[in-house]
């Protein structure tokens, strides 16, 4: 006797626990199998590419912070380039040395972030999420001594940053840098070489290389595909071409490398933090531009960094008003989802769960 | 007048019962003392178990809470410990909502379905010297028996709920539980046969050394086996929340949930307690004539905070991995087991079919040796090829390639 079977579609989202935000997915099972995934995005919408056009040049970075809401620094510092390549102002150094610190210690912040909660969605109950956090909450007050807010930073300005570090920033840097190394050889003692972990994630939803560069994948997970890109070496911006470190890169394009070159990506970052600290010399951290930003009409300027989840490029168009004719984000997660449909199919609902997390996407960014 | 238990009643050997029993037949015929004395143990199980449940709930709470670096539960009541309680009272005042399209009555059904094998496993587990509530014949026979119950009402729940998610946590839940009700049989044989009876109380009394060092790698299975019954971390797939957000009991709330929840906790307790009588030698301890409870919920505690370590280092496995595990790994090491316990006694019984203890511990010497062996080359077998982690690749501008 054959069992007559037929295939279930299950909407996996907007309101789930793992999908990172309003994500949504349309998937087909057999089974546990997945048959088809139809990603759809958009219940966080909130048209911040309109919003800007009606903003001045300065109000804008505070749409920004709202993006990848984990890693607002980063977006900051993407669009104050952007800004700063249309008006044409030199950043003085010490505000480019305080935008690499900062932006670096956000990528550990953000990545932290991302490995704890790949883990969540492994199974875990929350433990190395927790010490994760225990490790982002110092970077989190760190910012707030610098700027007051700890997740909508709105930190770096057109021209610098907002304001220099208070004199007590830098022995409480000091300090974290001292205690991070021992917490952060906990996480990664209780997770790197964890069984369960390797034989859960080992060689599933594998990201060829050609198909990563092809559908324009970037960061962490086009790296883990055995691509050494990342823009701090490409195409230098504020400091990074006086520091010194390397790109991890992974060959397997698994679940478990993207998870491995964040983990060693935030060791570097850590590189760079230290010889921030050590190159940093005092000066002013604000160029020398007016109140109200005019860029000349029809200037056009495209600003692109290395964020924590990839190549975030913010392209503005000035028409010569207060408010730019029109502001592009290109954001790495969106362009990271379009390969969901490859990852998933095949493999099964719990692959499904912990494949998204090791995108790491973020939904403020996706949706915009 | 005084009413008196023949030796042949199933209750004659409960000291409790026999105790209310005659304090009772005092005042009232002795039909209705047996039925009130009946009645009063009974309370004091369930209430037990469902205090106990509600208690291990905060304790696993602020164990959690310590793992995670955080404080836990600790507002209402000495060191948080009524949460449990403001947690019931909080569901009961929550809406009941049935979801529409449910198969009402079975929804219904399913908290009491979840709830009554947790009560009844206690039944006959002895708390200390002659305190089970009934010394059945057949006690481990009836632990196994009472706890396939809960697959049902697994099954039930992701049935009834109409609720994809529940559907999911239901099948993956049935598939678990059938396929680790095997290996947990096998290994409960060989504590049956150097125990020589299925009684829980003979068990115990049997365990002249505790049967955790005779019977390793039965503990092992059953230990494993049993989490895996209980739906704990790394085997929690029936209700995994980053994945099927609460699996088979997504529906339930309000007391629903709350039935649920206790049974869940319970359930922690009880298989506790029966791995306890199996396994750690049950009351028995210094004193245990007149202590043998406290050495009873010294040890449930132990293993339950073994549980709770497990569930918060742990991630969860995949579904064909944890049945490739209860099939190619623990079945075959339990069988092995059962066959080394088996020869071993039948050379070391004496005439009368009984071990004594330089006989277990010979037994426990070789059976520590299986247990390596077998762990060592099962583990080789089914353990899957992962690469390590590679050492960082130091890469600089030059040698990047642009294809």
């Amino acid at each position: 006797m054959t069992i007559r079977t037929e295939p279930m579609t299950v909407n996996i989202g907007p309101q789930h626990p793992s999908t990172h935000g309003v994500f949504r997915l349309r998937v087909t099972f057999d089974g546990e199998e997945i048959l088809e995934v139809e990603p759809i995005f958009g219940y966080l919408h909130r048209g911040t590419e309109k919003l800007a056009e009606e903003r001045n040049y300065t109000q804008i970075v505070t749409l920004t912070d709202r993006l990848d809401y984990v890693s607002s620094m980063i977006n900051n510092q993407a669009y104050c380039l952007a800004v700063e390549e249309l008006l044409g102002v030199e950043v003085p150094q010490r505000a480019k040395y305080l935008r690499t610190l900062t932006a670096e210690l956000q990528r550990v912040a953000s990545h932290l972030m991302g490995i704890g909660f790949f883990l969540q969605d492994l199974g875990t109950l929350g433990t190395p999420l927790m010490y994760a956090f225990r490790s982002r909450e110092r970077i989190l007050d760190l910012f707030e001594m610098l700027c007051g807010a700890r997740i909508t930073v709105s930190y770096m300005r057109p021209g610098g940053v907002f304001f220099d570090a208070p004199v007590d920033f830098w022995p409480a840097l000091d300090q974290f840098l001292k205690d991070f190394e021992a917490e952060y050889n906990e996480i990664q003692q209780l997770i790197l070489e964890n069984e369960i972990v390797m034989v859960r994630t080992r060689g599933v939803a594998l990201l060829p290389l050609d198909l990563a560069i092809n559908a324009s994948v970037s960061g962490p997970s086009l790296r883990a595909s055995g691509l050494a890109w990342d823009w701090r070496k490409m195409a230098p911006y504020d400091a990074y071409d006086r520091m010194e470190f390397d790109v991890p890169i992974a060959t397997g394009g698994d679940n478990y490398d993207r998870f491995w070159v964040r983990i060693q990506e935030i060791h570097q970052s850590i590189r760079i933090v230290k010889q921030c600290i050590e190159q940093i010399e005092p000066g002013p951290t604000r160029a020398d531009v007016p109140l109200v930003l005019r860029p000349p009409a029809g200037a056009e300027a495209y600003g692109r960094v290395e964020a924590s989840k990839g190549e975030l490029g913010f392209y503005l168009v000035s028409d010569g008003g207060i408010s730019p004719y029109r502001m592009k984000i290109r954001s790495p997660s969106l362009m990271n989802l379009t390969v969901t449909e490859h990852l998933l199919v095949g493999w099964k609902l719990a692959d499904m769960i912990v494949t998204l997390g090791s995108l790491d996407i973020n939904l403020g960014e996706v949706d915009r | 007048m005084s009413c008196v238990l023949g030796p042949d009643n199933i209750l004659h050997d409960t000291l409790l019962f026999r105790v209310i029993y005659d304090f009772v037949g005092h005042l009232l015929p002795c039909w209705l003392s047996y039925i009130v004395a009946g009645g009063v143990i009974m309370m004091l199980l369930v209430n037990g178990v469902l205090m106990g449940a509600g208690l291990f709930s905060w304790v696993e709470r602020r164990l959690i809470g310590r793992f995670h670096n955080r404080i836990g539960p600790n507002r209402w009541g000495p060191f948080g410990m009524l949460q449990p309680m403001a947690d019931v009272v909080k569901l009961i005042f929550k809406e009941d909502l049935t979801p529409a399209g449910a198969d009402r009555i079975v929804f219904m059904i399913v908290p009491v379905a979840m709830l009554a094998p947790v009560v009844l496993m206690m039944a006959v587990v002895p708390f200390a010297k002659d305190t089970a509530l009934a010394n059945l014949n057949v006690g481990v026979l009836y632990v196994l028996a009472v706890t396939s119950i809960t697959s049902v009402a697994i099954f039930m729940a992701g049935w009834a709920s109409n609720n994809r998610y529940a559907m999911f946590g239901a099948s993956r839940g049935v598939a678990i539980l059938i396929s680790y009700e095997v290996p947990v049989v096998m290994s409960l044989l060989g504590v049956v046969l150097v125990a020589g009876s299925m009684s829980m109380a003979d068990v115990v009394s049997a365990q002249t050394i505790p049967f955790l060092l005779v019977q390793p790698l039965a503990f092992f299975v059953f230990f494993v086996g049993t989490s895996a019954e209980l739906n704990r971390t790394p085997f929690d797939l029936a209700e995994a929340e980053s994945e099927i957000i609460a699996g088979y009991h997504i529906e339930y709330s309000g007391v629903k949930f709350a039935l649920i929840q206790a049974a869940e906790f319970g359930a922690v307790l009880t298989s506790s307690a029966v791995m306890v009588t199996l396994f750690l030698s049950g009351w028995s301890g210094p004193l245990s004539s007149y202590l043998g409870w406290v050495w009873f919920l010294m040890k449930i505690g132990v293993l339950a905070f073994v549980f709770s370590w497990v569930r918060a280092t742990f991630p969860r496995l995949r579904i064909d991995q944890l049945l490739a595990f209860a099939w190619k790994f623990l079945l075959p090491i339990s069988i092995i087991n059962l066959f080394a316990t088996a020869l071993e006694v039948y050379f070391l019984r004496d005439g009368a079919g009984t071990l004594d203890t330089t006989d277990l511990w010979i037994m426990a010497g070789i059976n520590f040796g299986v247990a390596f062996g077998s762990l060592l080359i099962f583990g080789t077998l089914i353990k899957e090829k992962v690469r390590p982690a590679r050492p960082i690749t130091g890469v600089t501008l030059s040698s990047i390639e642009v294809s």
